[in-house]
């Protein structure tokens, strides 16, 4: 659009970019920065972990160097085996991290798709999906969990199905409610009033105003899900030992809490800083994509 | 505003009829056998307490909502069964100002979006930057400054953010408008101000309105026509000015006493509205649903639905204390 000569119409069409306009805002939130740095140091190191220390010294074991404490050699400490905690933990964090960040998404995606269908259709399909839930909710997630991984034994993809099932149900739940609060707003009904289709008000005004709860939500889910690894870990259903993983790091820590406890506190702190991280962003982004708290 | 020159009614209900079901075997009868006429450029105004149903019936009219029974005569078309894709293209004809400012705008849309979606809905016009300007050109329509256009509703006031509702309603130049109480929720001075600017639009582009109320003093000078509703029913209709001299109904005559006067004693004490329950429109027993807080009720009155009769030319009345002279 050319501007006309008082230039009214540049302001109009000035509309930022929507991606622009969000980064605009989240960079605004010191929290949601520092969780962004933090969480690039954190990816950065677990991705550049082969450089960093190679695979080798995370499983190899040295048993005249048993429960070391930190030290120049191994600035972590060696756990029961001997093997080097600090490679354990760069390379345990990239199996640790993509599982709960793909379990994270792939519940997500599943959960919040079925809560929107169950929440905006209603009825019958709303019911179908809500019985089938009950059934799934019925068993208890880590029975449910330890069931599936069982069945199908501990591996990366097997994790991974086993902890979206486990999780996708706060999604269906969570999302479903907010879509019946929204969908009965008014203006999704000046929406249809204007003859907007299912689709425009479900991609237009159903999902924006949805967003921000699901992705602080899901933020919060990533380091439970970290824990709940963990868990499965402890009950000898995580991965496959002797690869390395934080939640397995810490199971194996238990035994020796009072001996080596910078064992147990090493994967503890890489999981807080790692889940605090991701919450932040979470939080940050969730500001960011609401236009009340542009300025 | 003159009926005679307009032989057909653009918009016509028989027997409109709305329940919502509250449990099975269950029905509220929120709106309960409406018959109603519009001309092409005239106004009826609509009035009744809160819970009356006239939000309903504007819904229902416009197929907002699907009606329970009746029928709706749009342009000489039965639209009573139409599916929601026939009625897509209708949406240009017939729009509604909602009753809320606030919960009826997308809280996360810019002004120009919410104003420009209607337009981008039915491909008014060939390109973005078009649908844009032509968007600019309803806000300074309805008095909506430009560099408002990207700014979010919460920035507005209610009195602006009706007007971003008004333009959205407009944006598919409509010839029929339900207003939902375009007013009530707005500060004294600007109500003023939105009705001034929806009477100067309704001349401008002969637009139809229906606008519902609970305001009889807001109506008086916008309708041409009046009905007046109670519980799903209308109890009397009659030209504006007709209403005001010879309210023959005694829930009009109550609302009438109860539009504050400068003088306070010139009150009619003997229709306070605040007396008597409201019956509730769900288990319906026959007779007039006013008979509870009626100061003239007689026998049967609780055993008759009281007939929707014309007492004087144009002037039709639900009461048998009119009806049985
Ligand atoms: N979706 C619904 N489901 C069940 N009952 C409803 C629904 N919508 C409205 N009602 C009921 O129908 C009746 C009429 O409601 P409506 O909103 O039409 O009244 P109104 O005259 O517009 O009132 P107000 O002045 O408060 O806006 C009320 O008793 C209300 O509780
Ligand atoms: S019909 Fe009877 S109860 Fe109803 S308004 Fe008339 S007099 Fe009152
Ligand atoms: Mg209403």
């Amino acid at each position: 659009m050319k501007n006309n000569e008082n230039g009214s119409d540049a302001i109009l069409y000035k509309k930022e970019n929507q991606f622009k306009e969000i980064w605009r805002r989240f960079r605004k939130s010191k929290g949601a920065v520092i969780g962004l740095i933090l969480f690039i140091v954190i990816a950065g190191g677990l991705l550049a972990a082969d450089l960093i220390v190679p695979y080798e010294k995370a499983v190899s074991q040295n048993f005249g160097a048993r429960l070391a404490p930190p030290s120049m050699e191994y600035p972590f400490g060696t756990d029961g085996y001997g093997r080097d905690a600090f490679a354990r933990l760069l390379h345990g964090g990239r199996t640790s991290l993509s599982i709960a960040l793909l379990a994270t998404f792939s519940s997500a995606i599943i959960g919040s798709s079925l809560g929107a269908i169950a929440g905006f259709f209603g009825g019958k399909v709303d019911n179908l999906i809500m019985r089938s839930l009950d059934i799934f909710m019925s068993v208890p997630d880590i029975l449910f969990t330890m069931a599936v991984v069982y069945a199908l034994g501990p591996s990366f993809t097997n994790l991974l199905i086993a902890l979206t099932l486990a999780y996708f149900t706060n999604y269906v739940r969570l999302v479903r409610s907010q879509v019946l609060n929204l969908a009965e707003q008014d203006y999704v009904e000046a929406a249809r009033a204007g003859g907007a289709k299912n689709a425009r008000i479900i991609i237009s005004h159903i999902i924006p105003n949805a967003i921000g709860v699901i992705i602080v939500n899901t933020t919060l889910n990533v380091a439970k899900i970290i824990l709940y690894e963990s868990t499965l870990s402890f009950l000898g259903l995580g991965m496959p030992p002797p690869h390395p993983e934080w939640g397995l790091m810490l199971a194996e820590a238990r035994e020796f809490m009072r001996t080596a406890p910078w064992l147990m506190f090493f994967p503890s702190a890489a999981i807080v800083f790692t889940a605090a991280s991701i919450n932040l962003i979470g939080d940050g982004m969730r500001d960011a994509l609401d236009p009340h708290l542009k300025s | 505003m003159n009926t005679a020159t307009h032989s057909k009614p653009l918009l016509e209900t028989k027997g409109l009829k709305k329940y919502f079901k509250i449990r099975k075997n269950v029905n509220l009868h929120a709106v309960d056998g409406i018959d109603l006429e519009l001309y092409p450029g005239e106004t009826l105004g609509v009035v009744g307490e809160s819970g009356c149903g006239k939000s309903t019936l504007g819904r229902t009219i416009i197929k907002l909502l699907e009606p329970t029974g009746g029928s709706i005569l749009f342009n000489g078309k039965d639209i009573t069964n139409y599916s929601v894709n026939q009625m897509r293209p209708l949406r240009r004809e017939m729009q509604i100002i909602f009753q809320d400012p606030y919960s009826s705008i997308d809280p996360r849309k810019s002004v120009i979006e919410i104003i420009s979606e209607y337009s981008f809905i039915h491909k008014m016009y060939s390109s973005k930057a078009q649908t844009f300007s032509k968007a600019v050109e309803m806000m300074e329509l309805v008095g909506l400054a430009k560099r408002y256009a990207n700014s979010y509703p919460h920035e507005l006031d209610g009195g602006r953010r009706q007007r971003i509702g008004i333009a959205r309603a407009l944006s598919l130049n409509p010839k029929f408008i339900v207003c939902d109480e375009p007013v009530s929720a707005l500060d004294v001075s600007v109500q003023a101000q939105n009705l001034n600017l929806l009477m100067d639009l309704q001349d401008n582009f002969s637009l139809a309105y229906i606008f519902i109320t609970h305001d009889l003093s807001v109506v008086k000078h916008i309708s041409d026509i009046i009905m007046v509703m109670y519980l799903g029913k209308c109890v009397e209709t009659a030209p504006s000015d007709e209403l005001f001299i010879n309210p023959l109904h005694p829930y009009t005559q109550a609302l009438l006493a109860a539009i504050p006067k400068p003088d306070i004693t010139m009150r009619n004490k003997e229709f306070q509205l605040i007396e008597g329950e409201v019956t509730s429109p769900i288990n319906m027993k026959p007779g007039c649903r006013f008979a509870s807080r009626c100061p003239h009720v007689m026998d049967i009155c609780s055993q008759e639905d009281p007939e929707f009769l014309e007492a004087a030319p144009g002037h039709r009345v639900a009461c048998f204390l009119v009806n049985d002279k």
